[in-house]
């Protein structure tokens, strides 16, 4: 069974092979066809008509099937590697390891916000950018300048108390715990962490950073303590809801999984310490 | 719940900082065309749906019209997005869209809302820091 490790537990050489599996699938073109389906359902997805990927109660079930996709392809190339996860609770300033030479690379630069260290950087040469909303080719990262803090764990610990999984109108507006986790209500966290880091995460082809992996591998592990919090709490709705991936409808743009089949992770991967 | 929202204040802030650089760089800011068909500016308890604007900031044409759903223009605005309201930076159109509570995002700053669709223009001129828009793929 693949273990989803914390990034902060990872050796030298899983980091080396995480960065190199990802490098590799940049190479290949397998890389900027998720970005282009992420950047695809962000602008697709609206509070009013039909939403699958974000701003709706499949966004969990919808991202969970994403990464195991990019695991995946991950694997096809060293089918040692998994994803690992950033709890940016912890690992929360622009210090943290996550951000080294041998990682993710550091923060942008001031002058134009371009990484230019680490494995991702422009000047590497392996890490141009295809999908993009404007006419920059380079990794950008502005770290803890489009807000100050990366959520607290007493944050998020308060999101994870809420019992009720999502409510309607299933959307930003909603009540519940999916869109306190996802950030368009309450003390935000899923969005937060994307304005924090800044750059490319801050668009709607985040997915360019590869810190997205790490950050949506948290989120979908914080999915996973909140379901063993309320163990008699569901995925909602249930059926007949209009623009809205209902319990046992399938998910485009896959069109053959649905938030049923994404319940239970355990089947497919486990989290490297027990909540 | 309360609806303390990290992305408003977030938003309050970026404005004030945005008013701050326009008023120091003393006349960043042209006003090229009329506000709006009322003729005052939005605010918070208007988000602007029905205002014009045309401005130059930093250098950057911005301009925001009310446009009709599926009105015929080109996919990746209206269609996708159902907005109701364009937005061009340098003639370019900056993808947008606008969330149930009245607030907006756009595809450059696609996590935080902003209250009024110019805001989120400027937001996105600051942070293009003077690169061209490209058009979006929508699939």
């Amino acid at each position: 069974m693949a273990v989803r490790k914390n990034q902060a537990t990872l050796t030298a050489q899983e980091k080396r092979a995480f960065v190199n599996a990802v490098l590799a699938l940049k190479r290949n073109g397998g890389y900027d066809a998720f970005v282009s389906t992420h950047n695809s359902f962000i602008v697709g997805d609206t509070d009013n008509g039909e939403r699958v990927g974000h701003r709706s109660p499949s966004f969990l079930p919808w991202h969970r099937r994403f990464l195991l996709q990019f695991e995946q392809a991950l694997q096809a190339i060293d089918p040692t590697v998994t994803l690992p996860y950033w709890d940016w609770t912890a690992d929360r300033t622009t210090g943290a390891t996550i951000w080294g030479a041998d990682f993710m690379g550091g923060n942008g630069r001031s002058s134009d916000g371009q990484v230019t260290t680490g494995p991702f950087a422009y000047s590497s040469g392996n890490w141009t950018l295809t999908v993009r909303p404007d006419s920059r080719n380079y990794l950008r990262r502005s770290l803890g300048t489009g807000v100050a803090q990366l959520p607290s764990r007493t944050e998020t610990d308060g999101v994870l108390a809420i019992a009720e999984y999502d409510a309607a109108p299933w959307n930003s507006t909603s009540a519940g715990f999916r869109n306190n986790l996802e950030g368009w209500r309450g003390v935000n966290l899923h969005n937060r962490v994307h304005v924090w880091v800044g750059g490319m995460m801050s668009t709607g082809m985040s997915p360019n950073d590869p810190v997205f992996w790490l950050h949506h591998c948290f989120i979908d592990k914080l999915w996973a303590e909140w379901q063993k919090r309320h163990p008699a709490a569901g995925y909602l709705p249930t059926a007949g809801t209009a623009n809205v991936v209902d319990l046992n409808d399938t998910m485009k743009p896959w069109n053959d999984v649905t938030p049923a089949d994404m319940l239970d992770h355990t089947t497919r991967y486990t989290y490297d310490t027990g909540f | 719940m309360s609806e303390v929202t990290h992305a408003s204040e977030l938003t309050r802030r970026r404005m004030l900082q945005g008013a701050a650089v326009a008023l120091t760089a003393a006349a960043g800011t042209v006003v090229l065309g009329v506000v709006g068909p009322t003729g005052k500016s939005a605010t918070a308890a208007d988000p602007g749906a029905s205002d014009t604007f045309d401005e130059l900031f930093h250098g950057r044409r911005i301009q925001g019209r009310p446009v009709a759903d599926g009105g015929g223009h080109h996919h990746g605005t209206t269609g996708a997005g159902g907005t109701g309201y364009a937005v061009h930076i340098d003639g370019e159109e900056l993808h947008m869209m606008r969330n149930a509570d009245g607030t907006w995002i756009s595809v450059v700053n696609h996590y935080q809302t902003f209250q009024t669709p110019r805001a989120l223009a400027r937001a996105a001129v600051t942070d293009l820091q003077g690169a061209a828009l490209v058009p979006v793929a929508v699939a």
